[in-house]
């Protein structure tokens, strides 16, 4: 099907928001855009991160999901407790695939619940004291745990729980660092004030432990890798391009990530931020503090990979220069057979992505790698920051859509019929049904890394993998397809 | 009276970046930017103004200061 014009787009939007009350239609209105190339600033033409309209389905999570499943969760020698009721930690338990060496229950904890289990009388009588309890309870059946972090859910914010005081006390009595973290579910429109909470809570209870300490050696070299949560593999794929180019790295956040790791942060000399949604707070605050640089970078796909190291070398002296050039030339024959392998099978394919704080706008370059088009994008819980970074890199009079529901992304889909759809678990089996190849694009559909050369191997055979089977055919019902029209005139005759 | 986080791009400009607004923008033009004298009104790339009382330094960029703001630019 031929792209859509300016025109087209805006007509389409239009005819979505029809079926809306006219309040709601005025406010929808605000969050969906056609993209326009010339524009600066996102807030021309889209607005984001507010609170999403009451009887609509939206697919956002909350900020005890943005502070336990995104940043503390993938921690891995930590103990982080669902403070409050079970079903939060147990429904979003080992969901993510934080992938980590360790042994789980003794030196790392990343795929286990623990939770406070909050009952009538807990709710009544406040949960101070069973919180107390557990955390004794866990040095002793877990004493190779480095810390504890209480991850607040809604009721504690109620009730009115001093989970502070608990965590001070603890950490006395333990003398491993004990976080409280705020992250309520109520607070806030989306994951995405959970993802600040956390970066909060890291500044106030960890980023400062090691102040004063010069034990730790260093070398011109360090820096951290921020926001990759090494998701299938994301981060361990990551980080051996960054070393082989000769830059050491000290931290990673949070993927694979240690407390310790996060303590010796502020030695490093860059930080490197990937997802921006998710950590540039914690950046931003190192860099007034401890006058450390950040800079963003993009992993996903040949073209953004060799530029983002290039973009890294540049704050380096000659010889880091010289080692990315060094990594990009080594592995240019294999990403080529990569791209000659299956850009035939993929040429020309259209895609829509909805994802949510940083891959509506990294993946596109991958699929641009493939020569595939991003024709329609959108966040979850992406801010006006966000958007701006987001409008160059897609096409003129592409589709924008900022905390889609669910019936216009199904009507979006209806009327561009994109190739291949990439977004979450909730959205994919609508359309499945509807006959439209589509890839999970928050876990990798259990498959990964995604993340550098070796991951652009992987991310290119599971798009081929999933565009090009031939299940699609048989989606629809035979007696609808011209083909078997064609074979009951032959039967009947 | 917003906090705003300031610092110095690649280029030498200032960039100004408030959190709560996740406002991020090139200053234009500070009105007060020699040595010994620094602050006073702030023309952003958007067009809106803000003002800074003038101090006798150049702070240590980045930092974070509290910002008047004048004149929205709409």
């Amino acid at each position: 099907m031929a792209a859509l014009t300016k025109e087209e787009t805006e007509a389409l939007i239009q005819e979505v928001l029809e079926v809306y009350p006219e309040q709601a239609r005025k406010d929808r209105a605000k969050h969906l855009a056609v993209n326009d190339q010339s524009l600066e600033k996102s807030n021309k033409c889209i607005t984001s991160n507010r609170k999403s309209q009451p009887g609509v389905m939206t697919i956002r999570g909350c900020a005890y999901a943005g502070s336990k499943g995104v940043v503390w969760g993938p921690i891995k020698d930590m103990i982080h407790i669902s403070h409050g009721p079970v079903g939060c930690g147990q429904y979003s338990r080992a969901g993510r695939r934080n992938y980590y060496v360790g042994t789980t229950g003794i030196n790392t904890f990343g795929t286990m619940n623990f939770t406070s289990d909050f009952q009538e009388k807990d709710i009544v009588f406040g949960g101070d004291k069973k919180l107390a309890k557990i955390m004794n309870e866990i040095e002793e059946l877990f004493p190779l745990n480095k810390g504890i972090s209480i991850q607040s859910e809604c009721p504690i914010g109620l009730i009115g729980d001093d989970i502070e005081a608990v965590a001070k006390k603890a950490n006395k009595e333990i003398g491993k660092p004990v976080v409280p973290v705020r992250c309520e579910g109520f607070r806030g429109v989306s994951q995405s004030l959970g993802h600040h909470i956390a970066n909060d809570a890291i500044r106030d209870w960890v980023l400062e432990n090691r102040d004063g300490d010069e034990s730790f050696a260093t070398t011109p070299y360090d820096v951290a890798v921020i926001g990759d949560y090494n998701i299938g593999g994301d981060a361990w794929a990551s980080r051996t391009l960054l070393e082989e180019m000769g830059l050491r790295v000290v931290a990673q956040w949070s993927g694979d990530g240690t407390i310790a790791e996060m303590e010796k942060t502020p030695k490093v000399k860059l930080n490197l931020i990937h997802c921006y949604r998710s950590m540039n707070y914690i950046a931003r605050h190192m860099e007034e503090k401890y006058k450390i640089p950040w800079i963003e970078y993009n992993f996903f796909g040949p073209t953004k990979i060799a530029e983002s190291l290039r973009k890294i070398a540049a704050l380096f002296d000659e010889t880091i220069q010289a080692g990315a050039e060094k990594v990009i030339a080594k592995y240019q024959s294999e990403y080529d057979a990569v791209i000659a392998k299956y850009k035939p099978r993929l040429q020309g394919k259209r895609v829509m992505l909805y994802v949510g704080g940083l891959r509506p706008r990294h993946v596109i370059g991958a699929y641009e790698d493939l020569g595939m088009e991003v024709v329609g994008t959108g966040y979850e819980f992406g801010h006006n920051d966000d958007y701006d970074r987001t409008i160059k890199e897609m096409g003129n009079a592409t589709l924008i859509y900022d905390d889609v529901t669910g019936y216009e992304f199904e009507e979006f889909v209806k009327r561009v019929q994109p190739d291949l759809i990439g977004s979450g678990i909730k959205e994919k089996y609508i359309f499945q049904k509807m006959g439209i190849p589509f890839r999970q694009m928050h876990s990798w559909d259990y498959s990964g890394p995604y993340h550098g050369y070796d991951g652009f191997a992987i991310f290119a055979r599971d798009m081929d993998m999933t565009l090009n089977n031939p299940c699609w055919k048989q989606v629809k019902v035979p007696w609808k397809t011209a083909e078997s029209s064609d074979v009951a005139v032959a039967a009947s005759a | 009276m917003p906090s705003v986080m300031l610092k110095k791009n690649a280029e030498g400009k200032l960039v100004f970046y408030v959190p709560k607004k996740d406002l991020e923008e090139v200053a234009e033009s500070v009105e007060f930017d020699s040595p010994d004298k620094w602050g006073g009104e702030v023309l952003l790339s958007d067009g809106s103004k803000y003002y800074f009382e003038p101090m006798d330094e150049q702070p240590d960029f980045p930092v974070t200061l509290r910002a008047k703001r004048l004149d929205s630019g709409e």
